[in-house]
């Protein structure tokens, strides 16, 4: 039986007691193809993919500022020459100039964050902004380093949201063209060792070559997944198809500057940097070429049997059960490959299985899926400011930083520990607090849960000792915990 | 001085020591021992670290990076350890300190991820064990001495298992009233994973108090925490801290760097905080596998095979590095690329904790690696 409760709370981000749960689950889960929009008015005022990019110039400049004032300066004797107990920002007025670029990256990471969470507690169509965030995950960026930082919001506004409707072979090339992706496993420097700009590092005596990052992680993670029946000459090939893919402009190597001319800071093919001749991929020839040779082998990943087992997998685990039923993967993965990766049609296999609908929440809700349906619950349309960031870091789930490329582990060991779900009833003593004058919390539960609030549940609410009380107890009750 | 193969097997040290030492299954009486695991998330280069300069291709194939111990202290003729080291160093000329190097658990692929679920669960593949070693040791402790502690928001997977373990990360938030704790008690009492975690959580907030207010969001913080958490005599006993940031595949001199900087201030806090009672305590240190031998063309390394592992604190018979020593030359190399494994890290884990607690090390071994083969045991590590 398809239950309402089950089409809010766990396809889409959590009921808004205000809107009343759908008379037919599975048209409100169909309807949303149709009404979805990748740009809402939250995202479309994020930062931007170029304002990123000249944030991280102006970066870079006073970076190099720094270094160039420091040489100059630098006593024979060095840092013995200093006051110890000199302020560093006076000691070195760059520093200042850089400290202040370093914090504007910051606030567009903030600024994106954000407006990932506006566009999560107000959309219309919950279960494409949960699909969003499972897709941003499973092509995961951390957000450490400055690139990053600044077009983490990016990556997912440009290179994921559009495609969540399209196919599986499109998002991952829109994915593994991103700048932040480039630059985030280190692709962007990455250079043929027989190609003309290997060919003439070498002859200087300079170490400039291949670095293997992201054709290993593309194999491992974001398509024919670990023992996905690759090995270590294959992930060399695919290294040595992908040089080239780069970075336009940034970087002080020429023939990255010269390509600058097509996007600042976006994709661009560098011929110089690609390695000459044909390639060997899981037994497959490759023709010699440029762009079009990654691109080549992407497609043939996008449409391998073991990639679409790893998706089907990972979608199930989302959606189903840490450990997935077996059978329903099987039919995920048959989905997908009989529609040639079409994501909708791996979305409808979904809606269609009786699996996904079980009455008993299997899923213990991640630190983001917690804050973004109690904040839906308590009837906000924005995330708390001004710490928008801390907010979700302290729950222990800091957005975009899952700190390796795997992404955030979607299975309960990870994340139900005793200070987790101490931090989940801190966070909903604030939160209730907040929204104040919501009415009677049993009104609340009744319209978030329907008729699957626990009896328990129920109890605790209706004993509480003020409506307060009641709704902080509903945010961390085992029936709000799980999906 | 240099122990190579002498002190691996049970040569005849290993033996003598056996005389001595009592030695129980299981040891039935409470300790005052203390036991920490740092594991090192991202392959740390174990060449950058415990850098082997005495060796005669170590410069050639380390190109660029060929200097990155200067500075550091000189453990033997051929090792030298990484200059941001610096208290560490000092804990090894105490003799508080033992490095083991070309060492590697079972797991012979490159994978992060299954490299650690091989580290943490200690089976032999990854995704062979369910549960991990660390929950699996507490069994083989008196109930007193088996509390252990995740110093993180979650449990990672070597603490993850039968035995019930704490978590604990610094937050900011202000702590829920009284009476919302006691109602969610009640609340969970009829929802067996809820309910476990909770307790959990009950007794952590007594043990914490005012850390909360703490701020542990540098490497030292959270050393100084692990401390606070454990020298109490009711504080826990057994503790693992996670760090990540290891995967060094470019610009390596400046990250590695970082990252020593910030483990050796941890260690330093973890030394301090303890007090006296750091001459009970032992810190492993450890990694899921190494990097290759020779930089790649980003001023890094790549994902390789044989690394290095550390133990620190005042039970540890340290002041020496442990290697059967493979050489770095291009012929003597794992697949070509990576040094070569020649010192098993789980034997060494179960060598090191067997002499910690008094354990039997054999039965060690079987509890907390269940599908290693019957070999050679590292003792008299302690």
């Amino acid at each position: 039986m398809q239950l309402p409760e089950i089409a809010v709370n766990r396809f889409g981000l959590g009921a808004r007691p205000g809107e009343g749960l759908p008379g037919d689950p599975r048209a409100w889960l169909l309807g949303q193809f149709d009404r979805y929009d990748p740009r809402p008015p939250a995202i479309a005022e994020a930062p931007s993919q170029p304002e990123a990019a000249a944030a991280l110039a102006d970066y870079a400049a006073a970076a190099r500022e720094g270094r160039m004032q420091r040489n100059a300066t630098a006593a024979p004797s060095g840092a013995a020459s200093m006051p110890a107990d000199a302020d560093p920002a006076m000691r070195d007025p760059a520093m200042q100039a850089r400290r202040t670029e370093r914090r504007n990256l910051r606030d567009l990471y903030a600024q994106s964050v954000a407006a990932r969470g506006i566009s999560a507690l107000t959309t219309p169509t919950p279960f494409m902004d949960r699909l969003v965030h499972f897709w941003s995950n499973h092509f995961a960026i951390s957000a450490e380093k400055p690139p990053v930082i600044a077009m983490a919001g990016s990556f997912e506004f440009d290179a994921i949201r559009p495609h969540v409707l399209g196919s599986f072979g499109d998002m991952l090339r829109a994915v593994e063209r991103h700048p932040a992706m480039l630059t985030y496993l280190d692709q962007a420097q990455s250079v043929g060792p027989g190609s003309p700009a290997g060919q003439r590092a070498g002859a200087n005596g300079r170490t400039r070559g291949l670095n293997e990052n992201l054709a290993r992680e593309i194999l491992e993670l974001h398509t024919l997944g670990v023992r996905g029946g690759y090995d270590q000459a294959d992930i060399g090939e695919f290294a040595r198809a992908l040089t080239g893919w780069s970075v336009a402009g940034g970087a002080r190597r020429p023939a990255r500057r010269r390509a600058a001319a097509a996007t600042p800071g976006g994709f661009a093919f560098v011929p110089a940097m690609h390695e000459p001749g044909t390639r060997t991929i899981l037994g497959r020839t490759f023709d010699a070429g440029g762009e079009e040779q990654g691109q080549a082998v992407l497609d043939m990943l996008a449409a391998h049997a073991a990639t679409a087992h790893h998706v089907a997998t990972k979608l199930a685990r989302h959606f189903v059960a840490d450990t997935p039923p077996p059978a329903l993967v099987s039919r995920l993965e048959q989905a997908f490959l009989q529609a040639d990766g079409d994501l909708p049609t791996l979305y409808r296999a979904l809606i269609d299985a009786p699996e996904a609908w079980s009455p008993t929440p299997a899923k213990f809700k991640t630190p983001w899926e917690w804050a973004v349906s109690a904040l839906r619950a308590t009837g906000a349309e924005t995330f708390p400011t001004p710490n928008v960031l801390g907010f979700v870091t302290q729950l222990g789930q800091a957005v975009w930083r899952p700190g390796s490329p795997a992404g955030f582990d979607d299975v309960a060991a990870s994340w139900a520990g005793p200070d987790a779900v101490m931090r989940r009833v801190e966070v909903a003593e604030r939160l209730a607090a907040r929204a104040q004058g919501m009415g009677d919390t049993s009104a609340v539960a009744a319209a978030l849960f329907g008729g699957t609030l626990t009896a328990q549940t129920a109890t605790a609410i209706a004993r509480a000792e003020s409506p307060t009380q009641g709704l902080a107890l509903l945010l961390v009750s085992p029936d709000f915990m799980r999906r | 001085m240099i122990d190579r193969r002498n002190l691996l097997g049970t040569g005849l040290l290993g033996a003598a020591a056996t005389l001595f030492v009592p030695r129980i299954a299981f040891a039935a009486v409470p300790t005052d021992k203390r036991f920490v695991f740092i594991i090192q998330r991202g392959a740390a280069d174990g060449l950058g670290i415990v850098v082997p300069v005495g060796d005669p291709a170590f410069a050639g194939q380390r190109g660029m990076l060929a200097d990155v111990a200067e500075g550091g202290v000189q453990l033997d003729p051929l090792f030298t350890l990484h200059p941001a080291l610096a208290q560490t160093g000092q804990l090894y000329g105490a003799g508080q300190a033992l490095f083991a190097h070309a060492i590697a658990s079972p797991y012979r692929e490159r994978s992060h991820f299954d490299g650690q679920n091989v580290l943490e669960s200690g089976g032999s593949g990854p995704y062979t064990v369910k549960d991990g070693w660390l929950n699996r040791m507490l069994s083989l402790l008196p109930p007193d001495d088996a509390r252990a502690m995740a110093i993180a928001a979650a449990i990672p997977l070597a603490l993850r298992g039968a035995r019930d373990v704490a978590s604990y990360a610094p937050s900011n938030l202000p702590q829920a009233s009284d009476d919302l704790i006691e109602r969610v008690s009640m609340l969970y009492q009829d929802d067996a994973q809820l309910h476990g975690l909770w307790d959990q959580a009950l007794a952590t907030r007594l043990l914490t108090g005012d850390l909360a207010a703490d701020n542990g969001r540098n490497a030292a913080a959270t050393g100084d925490l692990c401390a606070r958490l454990m020298a109490p005599a009711e504080g826990a006993r057994i503790a693992m801290i996670e760090t990540g940031g290891w995967d060094t595949h470019a610009g390596q001199r400046q990250r590695l760097a970082g990252q020593l900087r910030g483990l050796d201030a941890m260690i330093g806090a973890i030394r301090t905080g303890l007090g006296a009672e750091w001459a009970n305590t032992m810190v492993l240190v450890a990694t899921e596998f190494g990097r290759t031998v020779a930089i790649n063309g980003t001023g890094g390394t790549d994902h390789g095979t044989a690394a290095s592992a550390m133990l620190l604190g005042g039970a540890v018979k340290g002041g020496r590095v442990i290697a059967d020593w493979p050489g770095l030359a291009a012929g003597s190399l794992h697949d070509g690329r990576d040094l070569r494994p020649t010192t098993d890290l789980d034997s060494f884990i179960a060598g090191a904790i067997a002499g910690h607690f008094a354990l039997d090390p054999a039965q060690t071994r079987r509890v907390l690696f269940p599908q290693a083969q019957e070999g050679p045991m590292v003792e008299g590590l302690v």
